[in-house]
């Protein structure tokens, strides 16, 4: 680790966030503070204090991709739905508009502030660390609220006007499956288990809805704030689209976003039942009990071949990184899973 | 040439004694990021060392039973990459009771490496 490097880094970061804010506010403004979230190795979240002359403070976040140097390797693996800083900006503030609990959107970060390409949101008090949120005593009454919040909070979501919202790319159940083979011949790296569970999904593939609905894509534990009331905010909508709502419903509640609490399927906290009802009783569509299934199944497919295509970016060069080149070896998790789904 | 002591387990034994004893103390509560990355290194030493006294059993295991299963010789990539050209074809399925033994196996295998505690 280049210690040096890093400390000039943080202080271009620093000089940046200061003139964006204080083009932002109109006023002048000093940073203090500036702490990295752990988690997210290509997409970076920054935390910060924006200090004003009459000492009054408020506390923002940075999200961005960093500067790429221009001799960097493409990066070959995003994921073919990924949206631009710029548009999750747009879907951010649409769904919050929309009654969908997500963080205050400021403003987009400019080319000549050399933040890179970001945007900056008021800070939402709360957790996103799953172990926390599924086993510390103080959250024992969010525990007790979440799964039903986790049902309105999608059904709200779902109902958010596609007018709102910038246009969107369309991920379909068969483009998801076509895109995972994709992803398995790209790595070059045969796997039985995740062909086999994509044959076999595909096979039972449910019928696209007649119109693509609002999906968040990325809808589980660990991608949203809670604190000892519950849900304060909805996260990491990179992959928002439009697809089958039904995707969401069944992404929440692979294994894998459990976080140990196998037994209950809803992101760990409770019953699919207790989801789904609370989905259709805020006004949610009648959930197809077996397609929210095939899409839990789909995603437990999918997040095994994320693994892969993780693993990957470091491996093809494209991002150098322990943490990435270490979730190659939690693909197998879901074949374990898949195993068990299949039969 | 056999290599003097440390062997390779024991080399993997005396980093994980650093990085958990003497790293992560220094780096709890200074900073999380990077003490979050010493967690990760130190479960992927745990997996090299449970590589190193399962791995090759659990290889030639799983080539043994491509072989029966395909009907023919080969090597691990070989048979493997041949095997999902089959699953993705549709010429085998999850009713095919040799096939999903197998699988079971070989994933039972590969999560004792990865990851013996997950259910």
């Amino acid at each position: 680790m280049d210690g040096a490097r890093d400390g000039d880094a943080r202080r271009e970061l620093v000089h940046g966030l200061t003139k964006a804010c204080s083009r932002h506010f109109d006023r002048a403004v000093r940073i203090d503070g500036l702490f990295r979230h752990s988690g997210g190795a290509s997409r970076q979240t920054w935390g910060f204090d924006a200090i004003f002359d009459d000492g009054t403070i408020e506390k923002l976040v940075l999200r961005r991709d960093p500067p790429r140097a221009a001799d960097a390797p493409p990066q070959s693996f995003e994921n073919s739905l990924a949206i631009d800083r710029a548009t999750e900006f747009a879907v951010m503030r649409a769904a919050g508009l929309h009654g969908v609990p997500a963080p205050q959107m400021l403003f987009i970060a400019e080319p000549a502030d050399g933040v890179g390409d970001g945007y900056v949101m008021k800070s939402v008090d709360g957790t996103a660390i799953a172990r926390e949120l599924l086993r510390a005593p103080r959250f024992e009454r969010a525990r007790q609220r979440i799964p039903a919040q986790l049902g309105t909070i999608l059904a709200t979501l779902h109902a958010v006007p596609l007018a709102a919202l910038p246009p969107l790319n369309v991920g379909t159940a068969e483009s998801v499956i076509a895109t995972m083979r994709r992803a398995l011949d790209i790595t070059g790296e045969p796997h039985p288990v995740f062909e086999l569970a994509l044959s076999w999904l595909e096979r039972r593939m449910p019928p696209a809805p007649a119109t693509p609905g609002f999906v968040h894509g990325d809808f589980r534990t660990g991608n949203y704030l809670a604190d000892e009331n519950g849900i304060t905010a909805i996260l990491d909508w990179e992959i928002a689209h439009l697809g089958d709502p039904l995707e969401d419903l069944g992404w929440l509640c692979v294994k894998s976003w459990r976080f140990g609490a196998v037994d209950k399927p809803a992101g760990g906290f409770g019953s699919r039942e207790e989801l789904w009802d609370a989905y259709e009783a805020a006004g949610g569509a009648k959930i197809n009990r077996d397609h929210a299934r095939w899409w839990e199944i789909l995603g437990t497919a999918r997040w095994g071949v994320i693994c892969m295509t993780q693993a990957w970016k470091h491996l093809s060069g494209a991002e150098e990184s322990m943490e990435l080149a270490s979730i190659g070896r939690r693909a197998v998790e879901t074949e374990v899973d898949l195993l068990e789904l299949l039969s | 040439m056999a290599q003097d002591r440390p062997t390779a387990p024991e080399l993997l034994d005396a980093i994980s004694g650093f990085l958990r004893n003497e790293a992560l103390p220094a780096l709890e509560g200074v900073d999380a990021r990077l003490a979050f990355q010493v967690k990760v290194a130190l479960n992927s030493l745990a997996i090299l060392g449970r590589e190193w006294q399962r791995g090759p059993t659990a290889d030639a295991a799983e080539l043994l039973r491509l072989k029966a299963l395909l009907g023919h010789d080969g090597d691990l990539p070989t048979l493997n990459a041949e095997l999902c050209r089959q699953l993705r074809a549709g010429e085998r399925d999850e009713r095919d009771k040799a096939l999903m033994d197998h699988l079971r196996a070989t994933i039972a295998e590969k999560i004792a490496i990865a990851n013996p505690r997950w259910r």
